[in-house]
This record gives structure tokens, C-alpha cells and sequence, in this order.
């Protein structure tokens, strides 16, 4: 008895890690394609808020939450094309711009919530993605349990960690984007476009970003709260950096959030006496722990947050 | 140089979009200001916390209360919705200058600013909801939600086929306290032999975790949460509808059925109705009769101003009704008397 509940907490706790993680995990990986071209982009949060809210808006209109996971990510990358506009054409400072697209995200999506269902706070709810059952894996009893039976969009994030691994270190365009985030003079010398890698980067991440933010509203939840990112983007750009612009390494950090995320539950569930202010704290602490260094020194690429002012 | 410059343009525009646009949602509606202000009469108003109209929840209820009041005998009623905490003094301030006949301040998060305010302007009345302000001037609306907790209580303790039933509050104060108490209470009461797991979410607007909480409280074995979390507990309901048959939600503040329907099916079980709409029209009526006092009005079950809401009938079973009316009797005679602290329930 004492054996078989222990094994169902640990099954709960991963299957909790990854759907906490996963949100994490698509921005993440946004913001390593972004920064890794060069661009740094603060503004993934408010990509996620916006894809979170279009992500609900296309599942309401048709009542197809794949139209919304569509529309979502469709939404990401064309506000990641404004930022993409300002960084690489106009050369702006890439952090003012980011920051901009965070500030429009929390109202612009506050005030079309108030226009389309004439309330504040939140949506309606709406046709959610369903979660899947894996045909056999969900009959293990462990594994089952731990992975067996998450939403699609929980697989999607992990197979897109080493789709994306392999594309950036094992494929030429991904080599090119690295090489015009270390240095941009240089891949221009050899005939690489520095402007098309940077557009084309920061858009991936719009999507991926966007991603991120339709699995809160239509793969965790089925409705669509004001600000209901709540920071998710900021911690991606942390577990990008912790993970050292690698998407694995960005795939772990987004994994150990997730975890401190599921433990907070667990231990309340439990019964431990430990302070819950704590526990709540316990994720955030864990952020920065990382990114002073607990892995280790992590550079960035060379050119990242430099606009490119074309060969001199 | 030149390229600097229009990318500061586009930025300058970008940050013009945003401020309308947070301008548009935040000043909607100032017509309704110039039709109070020119017309005579009564005028009450209210100002609600961050959560806004739309909570679903007291903020809701609240303004179904002064509604009650402008159906009944016609006063002018405003509501002004405050974006952010700083907003609470500035908002409640310009109410007073305009000289409203009685001004509500929705949410224990006000105290401090209602405190500071009716200092401010001693002849103004004004009210407030789940907090005390020991002041003359203000009229101080407070609910026992531990006899309502201790209702659904009764009914998560003789409906739960496991035995075993979940809490998930928002944040830990004694507020949310309140309501762990008298549920903790009504389920032993009912059922002695019943486990409960409780856990707090650390916030009101997070319905991930609230879901996520719920899940790990049906995983190891409960088939009914109750919540007192605001919009986090939104996800407890969903937590319910996803698991599916045999598992159930509690409700709060309003009767939530409709966010447990699905098709055919509602993961509602009951809900414990907190009636932020009676205290408010009724303390209204007294203010604008004249009647006005200051002090503090506790609303319970002999006042109607907590219980378990009619679509419980649909959901939970003739037994448990039966029960909960049982405690009701009891409980309103004073034969019984509930805590208020979970340390208190054994």
C-alpha cells in the first residue's frame, strides 16, 4: 500500500513537472532561436499573453481549438515581425522594443477581452485541446501514469527541444544563424543575409513564443485570464540563458522550474511543515540560484542585442 | 543616425498605441459620470478592487446590489473599477468630492485606503465589505463564511464515495481561514472518519495552479474540492470536469453550476453562497433612509447571508440536504457554534 502510493505521487509529480514546464519550454526555445541570431527578445511575454489570447479567441469562433492553437501561433510570429522590424530594419534598442510589445500585450489583450465578451478578468470558457491518451504506453502502470496521458501540445514541446537542437548544430542554416549571432561582419563576408536569418529568427520565436502562450490557455486551461502569463516569459529567458543558449540545456532548466513548480503542491499535499510563503517562493529562488551561475559561467552570443549596422 | 531616429518614431508611436489603448480601458464610460452629476436625487456608487466587475465573485455581487437598489427606489448607482492598488485611495477620494450619499469600498484589500479616506471626509458615509474600519463614518459589512464553509462541508463529507476530500484556498490569511475552518468542521461533523488535504495557491488569479493543486488532491484519492480562491479556483473546476465522472468541485462567493456544465453533465457539487448583494443593498437602503450607522454588521446564516445555493438540488444527494438542513437549524438557534480557525477543529 505504502509502496504503490508512493509510486502514484512520484507518476503525478512528473506528469505535473511536464505540464508545468511546458509553457516554459516553447518560450524558451523562442528565445534561443532569437538570441542565438543576434536579437535579443524581452518580448516573448507578451507574444505568450498575445498568443494565449488569440489561441482562445479562435477555439471560441470556431469552436476547433486547433484553429485557435493556429491562429495563436499565427498571431506570435506577426508581433514578433514588429520586433523584428524595429531591431534588425530600424535598428532600435532591442530591449525598449521588447519591453513595448509587453506593455501593448497586457492592455491591447485586457481591452479586446472587454470588446468581445463585455467583461474584465476573464473569458468565457472555450473548447479546450483535449488530452491525449497514448494507445499501450497508458496501460504501464508507472509510466502510464507519468507520461502517458498529457496534452498533445506537452509532446509537441519536447520532440520541437530536438527538432530544434538538431537544426541549430547539425544542419548549414542552422550554422548560419549561429554564425550571424557571433558575428554578423563575417557571415555577411561569406554571402550569408544577415537581415533574412535575423527576420527569420525572431519569427520562429514569435511562433514558439506564441506556442507557449496557447498551451495556457487551451492546453491547461480552456478560457483565457488578463495577464495569465504572469511572468512565464521572463523565466523562459532565464532558463534560455541557464541553459546556455542551447535548447537542451534550456529544455533542463525549464524541466527543474517545472519541478519546483510540482514539489510546491506535493509538499502541501503532504502534510510538511514548511512555511507556504516559502513554497511559493520556491520556483522564483530556484531562477535565480540558476542563473547566478550554479551551472556554471553560460556566454552569450557574441553579437546578441547588438543591431547590425552593416559592414563598415 | 537617420535610421535611429525612425526606429525612436516607431517606438514613440508604438508607446502612443499602448497608452490610448490602456487609456480606452481604464476611463470607459465617463458619459455616466455627467448623467449622475446633472441629475438630483440619490447617489451611491462603489469601487471595486483589482478584480474588477467580471470576477465572477464579490465584485459581481456587490454591483448586483446596488443594482437592487436603483430598481427599488430609483438612486443613481456608479461603479469605478480600480486597475491597481494605488488606485484606491485617488478613486474613493473623487467619489467623495462629488459628494455621493454613500460610498462602498468592495474587498478587505481596501482597508487601509477606506481607513485613510474616511478620515479624510468625516461627513461623507461610506461602507465596506469583508473588513472592519472602526470609524463613525463607515459602515463595516463582514460574513461568517465559516457557517456556509461549514455547510458544504456537510455535504462533501456524506457524498464523497473515497472518503477522502480536498481544500485548495488562495492565499493563507485569516480571511481564506475562515472558510478552512467551518469546511474542515462541517466535514468531520458529518463524516468523523474522513481525510482532508488542504493546500493554498499563494494567489487568486492563478487558475493553472489552482487546477494543478485540485489534480494532486484527486490523484491521491479525493473526489470533491471545495475552493475559496477566486479566479484560481476556477481551475479546481476544471480540474473536476477534466477527471470526469465521480469527481466533483465546491463553488464560492456565487452559485458557480454554470462554469461546471459540461454537455449533460455538471461537476458542480454545491456552492457556498456568500450574499455580498444582500449586505450591500440592505446597508444601502438604511444609509439612504437616513438610518445610517457606523460599526459593523456580521452576516450568517440566520441573516441569510451565507448558505449553499438551490442548484445543489440538482447535484448533491436528498441526504446530504437533508443534513445540511439539520445544521442549519442548529447553528442559527446558536446550539452550535462554528470555528473560525483551522487550529481550532479537531
Amino acid at each position: 500500500m505504502e509502496l504503490a502510493f508512493a509510486i502514484n505521487i512520484i507518476a503525478f509529480v512528473i506528469a505535473s513537472t511536464f505540464r508545468a514546464a511546458t509553457p516554459l519550454i516553447f518560450a524558451s526555445l523562442g528565445g534561443v532561436f532569437s538570441e542565438r541570431s543576434g536579437v535579443v527578445n524581452i518580448g516573448l511575454e507578451g507574444i505568450m499573453l498575445f498568443g494565449a489570447f488569440f489561441g482562445m479567441l479562435g477555439s471560441y469562433f470556431t469552436h476547433n481549438p486547433w484553429f485557435g492553437v493556429f491562429l495563436g501561433v499565427l498571431v506570435g510570429g506577426l508581433i514578433a515581425l514588429i520586433h523584428a522590424f524595429l531591431s534588425v530594419d530600424l535598428k532600435a534598442n532591442q530591449v525598449v522594443s521588447g519591453v513595448a510589445i509587453n506593455l501593448l500585450a497586457t492592455s491591447a489583450t485586457a481591452f479586446l477581452l472587454q470588446k468581445v465578451f463585455h467583461t474584465t478578468g476573464q473569458s468565457s470558457s472555450v473548447p479546450k485541446v483535449k488530452d491525449w491518451q497514448i494507445p499501450f504506453l497508458k496501460e504501464i502502470p508507472f509510466l502510464g501514469e507519468a507520461i502517458g496521458k498529457l496534452n498533445p501540445l506537452v509532446y509537441l514541446a519536447v520532440g520541437l527541444v530536438f527538432l530544434s537542437s538538431y537544426f541549430l548544430f547539425k544542419t548549414t542554416y542552422g550554422l548560419r544563424l549561429r554564425a550571424v549571432g557571433e558575428n554578423p561582419e563575417a557571415a555577411e563576408t561569406v554571402g550569408i543575409s544577415v537581415r533574412k536569418i535575423r527576420y527569420g529568427s525572431v519569427v520562429v520565436s514569435g511562433f514558439l513564443g506564441g506556442l507557449g502562450g496557447v498551451y495556457l490557455s487551451l492546453g491547461q486551461m480552456d478560457l483565457f485570464r488578463e495577464y495569465m502569463s504572469a511572468g512565464k516569459g521572463f523565466i523562459a529567458l532565464a532558463a534560455t540563458i541557464a541553459g546556455k543558449w542551447n535548447p537542451k540545456g534550456a529544455f533542463l532548466a525549464c524541466i527543474l522550474f517545472g519541478f519546483a513548480e510540482a514539489m510546491e503542491g506535493q509538499f502541501q499535499l503532504l502534510g510538511m511543515n514548511i512555511p507556504k510563503h516559502f513554497l511559493h517562493m520556491l520556483p522564483y529562488v530556484l531562477t535565480i540560484l540558476l542563473i547566478l551561475g550554479l551551472v556554471g559561467r553560460s556566454v552569450a552570443p557574441a553579437a546578441s542585442g547588438i543591431p547590425y549596422e552593416g559592414r563598415k | 543616425m537617420a535610421k535611429n531616429k525612425s526606429a525612436m518614431i516607431v517606438v514613440a508611436v508604438l508607446l502612443v498605441v499602448v497608452v490610448v489603448g490602456a487609456g480606452f480601458f481604464i476611463f470607459r464610460g465617463p458619459k455616466e459620470t455627467e448623467e449622475i452629476l446633472t441629475s438630483a436625487g440619490l447617489k451611491v456608487a462603489m469601487v471595486t478592487d483589482v478584480g474588477g466587475l467580471g470576477d465572477k465573485s464579490f465584485n459581481d455581487a456587490a454591483y448586483d446590489g446596488l443594482k437592487m437598489v436603483e430598481a427599488e427606489i430609483g438612486a443613481e448607482i456608479k461603479v469605478v473599477e480600480s486597475s491597481k492598488m494605488e488606485d484606491y485611495v485617488p478613486n474613493l477620494k473623487s467619489l467623495a468630492d462629488q459628494k455621493y450619499d454613500m460610498i462602498w469600498a468592495i474587498g478587505f484589500l481596501m482597508t487601509d485606503a477606506l481607513a485613510e479616506v474616511a478620515e479624510m471626509y468625516p461627513e461623507q458615509k461610506f461602507g465596506i465589505i469583508d473588513a472592519v474600519v472602526e470609524q463613525d463614518n463607515v459602515h463595516s459589512v463582514v460574513f461568517k463564511e465559516e457557517e456556509g464553509s461549514f455547510l458544504v462541508g456537510v455535504v462533501a463529507g456524506i457524498d464523497s464515495k473515497s472518503q477522502k476530500v480536498g481544500f485548495v484556498g488562495g492565499m493563507e490569511f485569516p480571511l481564506i481561514q475562515k472558510f478552512e475552518a467551518g469546511y474542515l468542521a462541517g466535514v468531520k461533523a458529518a463524516n468523523p472518519n474522513a481525510k482532508i488535504y488542504t493546500a493554498y495557491a499563494g494567489a487568486f488569479d492563478d487558475p493553472a495552479k489552482g487546477k494543478e493543486l485540485a489534480a494532486s488532491q484527486f490523484n491521491i484519492g479525493a473526489d470533491i474540492v471545495y475552493h475559496a480562491a477566486g479566479a484560481t479556483g476556477l481551475g479546481v473546476i476544471g480540474a473536476a470536469k477534466e477527471k470526469g465522472a465521480g469527481y466533483w468541485a465546491i463553488g464560492v462567493d456565487k452559485c458557480q453550476h454554470a462554469e461546471g456544465q459540461v454537455g449533460e453533465e455538471n461537476y458542480v457539487l454545491a456552492c457556498m453562497m456568500k450574499r455580498v448583494d444582500v449586505g450591500v443593498h440592505k446597508a444601502t437602503i438604511e444609509a439612504l433612509n437616513g438610518d445610517f450607522t457606523g460599526g459593523v454588521t456580521e452576516l450568517g446564516l440566520a441573516e441569510d447571508g451565507v448558505g449553499v445555493c438551490e442548484a445543489a438540488e440538482e447535484t448533491a444527494s436528498a441526504e446530504a440536504l437533508a443534513k445540511v438542513e439539520e445544521f442549519k437549524t442548529k447553528i442559527v438557534a446558536g446550539e452550535f457554534v462554528v470555528p473560525t480557525n483551522p487550529k481550532d477543529v479537531n
